[in-house]
């Protein structure tokens, strides 16, 4: 049951990093180029280049490249579905036979390129958040949502649901840890049994801790009541955001690099695509 | 009693929703500007739902409650109300917004809209009040116990109150963190603002300047430290605190004078003789 300790979804790794100083709104605006960019990413060799900008951003962050792959690992399961599903059943010319399935060169290319763009989805949003504490997160996707408010979106309420939400993430983690292991020291047992005894098992789980977040939210709530916190109301910052030269370098050279990267899958990697396929 | 009272509790009743006994029942408590009032009592007594009266959390189904002349009921008060009295919560786990510690400090300046400038300021002497000031950058989830309860302490000291609530927010302290949570609001205090304590310990009790005792949501004894720890703490199955006990037995023993009772460095100097 080690599985708690090792999830970082949501966690903010506080720092003074070249990554760590730039404006919110910057890296929420990196994030979705480079999602983009993935999804215009088709070939293995392309991938190339996007876990050298993972190094890159280690570095810059520096955070150790190990912490942010490992941000990857809650989606593990759903990349092998993704890769075993599109390695038997993409039609194409057979590499290998195994009984009625069987493996093609193009069923090769798609699921490993699927799964990696998969993985390097969560890796790059792990990366913004580990680097953005939840309040500059929040801030930023108001400021960047603001133009919706002409249409009565509640765009603070929505940032302020994201900073809570982010911010209890550890909280629940720790919360659902301290009732595993009551339950275990009650003799509840998690790990034998058949997959339907497995899950039944986890009832005694989730009945507290349903009933934990909702009084917690209830207490919340009370506390942010008694700190003047009033929903929709206009705000101060202690750090306003400010967008510097800095912001809009670090933008630029990124979206140079995936243009770049656009190209080369485009038109330098194709012809080993074509050569590969050739084979 | 001073003549312009922080709180003023007039005939107040409250119950919950669904609930068979009312959790207020006719209080009527006058707290000055600057006291140290420790309120204490048994679990269902109705402490908390008090303090949350006095916030501006709940309002009295019955009577009334001004704070600062305020009367808590209108709701154009509420702000101005909850500005000047702060509250703190048994669980600091409850009450922190921010992952980040002065994130979480600054987060009630923010929402009294504050220009960024004060607001940095506030955050200092809170964080410098309740000796923060070195994990400011730090993750709150990665605080102690005792540290998340003075975050809390320090998130409600940034709103710059003149009263203070504090709900058992120290049930979570070791003795040396209690120890220094006190010396805070006996400075605070000294500095002239309000505190309520709600409390089960007796020895947190006996440093305040007034006890209040509540029982089935009633006021059943108000009256100075001294008076409550000369036997009366006895009707309401209420500890001994050791500085009494000990006064007690240095009393028996003729080696300190009756009267007043003496401070504790003054005890100690008695037990060294």
């Amino acid at each position: 049951m080690r599985f708690m300790s090792s999830l970082s979804i949501g966690q903010f790794i506080p720092g003074e990093s070249f990554i760590h100083r730039l404006d919110p709104r910057c890296k929420i605006i990196a994030t979705i180029i480079l999602m983009t960019g993935l999804f215009m990413a088709s070939g293995i060799p392309d991938f190339a280049l996007w876990i050298c900008l993972l190094v890159i951003f280690s570095t810059l962050s520096g955070i150790k490249l190990t912490t942010i792959l490992r941000s990857g690992r809650p989606v593990l399961f759903l990349v092998l579905i993704t890769v075993v599903l599109n390695l038997f059943w993409t039609p194409g010319s057979p590499l290998v036979r195994l009984g009625p399935l069987s493996v093609t060169r193009e069923g090769l290319i798609v699921a490993s390129s699927m799964g990696l763009r998969l993985l390097f989805l969560v890796i790059f949003a792990g990366i913004l958040m580990m680097t953005t504490s939840p309040m500059a997160f929040s801030d930023g996707l108001e400021r960047l949502m603001s133009p919706m408010a002409v249409l009565r979106f509640p765009t603070s309420e929505m940032a302020m649901m994201m900073t809570i939400a982010l911010r209890f993430i550890p909280t629940l983690f720790e919360e659902t840890d301290r009732i595993l292991k009551a339950q275990i020291s009650r003799g509840a047992d998690f790990e034998s049994g058949g997959l339907m005894r497995r899950a039944r098992s986890f009832i005694p789980i989730l009945v507290p801790l349903f009933v934990l977040v909702f009084q917690r939210a209830e207490n919340l709530a009370v506390a942010m009541e008694s700190r003047c916190y009033v929903p929709g109301a206009p705000r101060t910052r202690m750090n306003p955001l400010r967008w510097s030269g800095r912001d809009s370098s670090a933008l630029a050279c990124l979206s140079v690099f995936v243009l770049f990267a656009i190209f080369c899958d485009r038109y330098v990697f194709k012809i080993y695509l074509t050569w590969f396929a050739a084979q | 009693m001073e003549q312009n009272p922080i709180f003023s509790i007039r005939t107040a009743a409250f119950s919950y929703p669904g609930a068979e006994k009312p959790a207020l029942d006719g209080v009527n408590l006058e707290i000055g500007q600057g006291e140290w009032l420790a309120l204490v009592g048994a679990n269902g007594s109705g402490k908390s739902t008090l303090a949350k009266i006095c916030n501006a959390l709940l309002t009295p189904t019955q009577g009334a409650c001004f704070v600062m002349g305020l009367d808590s009921s209108v709701e154009s008060n509420i702000s101005s109300i909850r500005q000047s009295v702060a509250l703190v919560f048994q669980n600091p786990e409850d009450q922190i917004v921010a992952s980040i510690v002065e994130e979480d400090v600054a987060f009630g300046p923010e929402n009294l809209g504050i220009p960024s400038d004060e607001i940095k300021k506030r955050v200092d002497r809170a964080l410098s009040l309740t000796g923060l000031e070195s994990y400011r950058r730090r993750g709150s989830y990665s605080l102690s116990g005792g540290q998340k309860q003075r975050l809390a302490l320090a998130g409600a000291l940034a709103l710059e109150p003149k009263a203070l609530l504090l709900d058992e927010s120290t049930s979570m302290l070791d003795p040396e963190g209690r120890d220094s949570f006190l010396a805070c609001l006996g400075e605070l205090n000294n500095q002239g603002m309000t505190i309520v304590q709600i409390t089960h310990r007796m020895e947190e009790a006996v440093q305040a300047g007034r006890i209040v005792v509540m029982a089935s949501g009633r006021v059943v004894w108000d009256g100075l430290p001294t008076e409550f720890f000369d036997g009366e703490y006895l009707r309401w199955s209420f500890e001994e605190p050791p500085e009494i006990a000990l006064y007690r037995e240095l009393l028996t023993r003729s080696l300190v004078p009756p009267g007043t009772r003496p401070r504790v460095e003054e005890l100690l100097s008695a037990l060294c003789l």
